[in-house]
């Protein structure tokens, strides 16, 4: 089982948690494990063609899974995904 | 029998290696790092080009913060290279450092020879006051503080981010901050914008902001724009700034910023807060990543809740800011390693930070091109701009 964590925009879409266990063998079974477990989190991750969506980044320990092999990127227990959407949130309001 | 002055002077100089004026101002050209070990007046006075400061009873201390590779070649030197010897045998014997020399001559016999030399710009009493404890870090001394006072940085927001930028970065000298804000006090805001206070609830964001930067240094040259930045105006104002500090709070202007900062080739210290998370980056356009080569698309509405208000730890921030004007004052200064091509994620609950790695995108559609290649009408190219925040409600 992996570690996947969750940004703070897709924490209600999982109960909370800022920490979730998925299994699999590649980036990609991971990914649509935590989507099945979690079924809120489908969209937001991947558009209808099953892509992971482009404006979310996912990272293999330090490292853009695009600049692997994307969702093809094999994934060990001990490895953590870092789920990142891009966050606006400034502070000028 | 103990030796003379004289006699240890000889001893120490057969045991290190000298170099005379003629090769090290070569080596100045290929990068030799120069150690001027004189006292803070003579190296006042005129020093060789780039030398570094390090007086001699300093030397053991400070080295370190300068040259942290034993085997960099060093030369040190001083007046007329007796001071510089001792020096560089301390650095050789008891410091292990492989490769330095001592000038012969000293700046005495290099000025003999008619090669340049530097002539610092000197502060006055009151600025050597106030930035004493920056001239106590060799990373920064006199030379990095100058850079600070000759530095204009632009403030995009004096909110929560940029509250605590403002008042460090006025604090540590920088000498012009711009700041771009359009709103006014309000009472919600003072749990986390620690620039303005309750007696100035109404009064435009800006001029609170240059209130307590003047309290803390009447030297700061302060240059307001309170107005909304878009695409008529951002080239027009970011122009002729050295470094923008990102606190915007919404994607279109994120974008629009990103674009015309990597036209203009300004480095961006980036970041966003939400909760109890934060995010930062340094975007230092053709040397790292730009903002579409992290986030090619803006994600739809309803996963942006970035338009209307939302809730934050009011010290986040504040956290968070001031590691931009840290970022800040590495890009001016020149030294350390910024966050370029790295996203840091704090998380303040768990006081954890996540570091992941962020790489130039070679099809990006800004930064893939030459500035000059980016049209006036590509800025901010987003996505239902009018319609984002109407759809985010």
């Amino acid at each position: 089982m992996a570690t996947i964590k969750i940004p703070p925009v897709l924490r209600a879409s999982v109960g909370g948690e800022k920490e979730v266990s998925a299994s699999g063998e590649n980036v990609g079974e991971v990914l649509r494990d935590l989507a099945s477990s979690h079924p809120a989190t489908q969209s937001q991750l991947f558009s209808a063609e099953g892509e992971l969506n482009r404006y979310v980044n996912v990272y293999l320990n330090d490292e853009d899974v695009r600049v692997l092999d994307g969702l093809e990127t094999a994934v060990g227990a001990a490895d953590v995904l870092v789920i990142l959407p891009a966050m606006a949130g400034g502070s000028i309001a | 029998m103990s030796p003379s002055g004289a006699e240890l002077l000889r001893r120490v100089k057969s045991q290190i290696d000298e170099v005379d004026p003629s090769e090290v101002a070569e080596l100045i050209d290929e990068g030799v790092t120069v150690v001027d070990v004189r006292e803070a007046e003579e190296y006042a006075a005129g020093h060789l080009p780039g030398a570094k400061h390090v007086p001699r009873s300093y030397l053991e201390t400070r080295i370190e913060g300068i040259v942290p590779d034993r085997s960099a070649h060093v030369i040190l030197y001083c007046a007329s290279g007796n001071r510089s010897a001792y020096g560089a045998r301390t650095l050789e014997e008891d410091l292990g450092y492989e490769h330095v020399r001592s000038m012969t001559g000293g700046i005495t016999l290099w000025k003999d020879r008619g090669y340049e030399v530097q002539v610092p710009r000197t502060l006055t009493a009151e600025q050597r006051e106030r930035y004493s404890r920056h001239m106590l870090v060799p990373e920064i001394g006199i030379e990095g503080q100058q850079r600070l006072l000759d530095a204009k940085v632009l403030l995009l927001g004096a909110g929560g981010l940029g509250s605590p930028t403002a008042l460090y970065l006025a604090a540590a000298g920088v000498g012009t901050l711009g700041i771009v804000d359009d709103d006014v006090v309000d009472l919600s805001n003072l749990q986390r914008q620690v620039i303005h206070s309750t007696d100035r609830i109404g009064t435009p964001k800006v001029d609170s902001a240059e209130e307590s930067i003047h309290a803390i240094n009447p030297d700061v040259n302060v240059v307001k724009y309170p107005v909304r930045i878009d695409a008529s105006n951002i080239v027009e104002i970011i122009e002729g700034y050295d470094v923008i500090v990102d606190g915007v709070d919404n994607f279109p202007t994120r974008y629009l910023l990103n674009d015309a900062s990597v036209r203009l080739k300004i480095p961006v210290v980036s970041a966003s807060i939400l909760g109890f998370d934060g995010q930062l980056s340094v975007f230092k356009p053709y040397e790292g990543p730009c903002y579409r080569c992290l986030f090619r698309e803006p994600p739809p509405a309803e996963l942006a809740p970035s338009c209307g208000a939302n809730g934050v730890l009011g010290v986040l921030p504040g956290t968070m800011g001031l590691l931009q004007a840290t970022e800040v004052v590495k890009l001016i200064v020149g030294i350390g390693e910024p966050a370029i091509g790295r996203l840091l994620l704090y998380d303040a609950l768990g006081a954890t930070l996540t570091e992941v790695k962020v790489h130039r995108d070679p099809d990006c559609p800004i930064c893939s091109r030459d500035p000059e290649e980016i049209a006036d009408e590509e800025l901010g190219v987003f996505p239902d701009y009018e319609a984002f925040c109407a759809a985010a409600g």
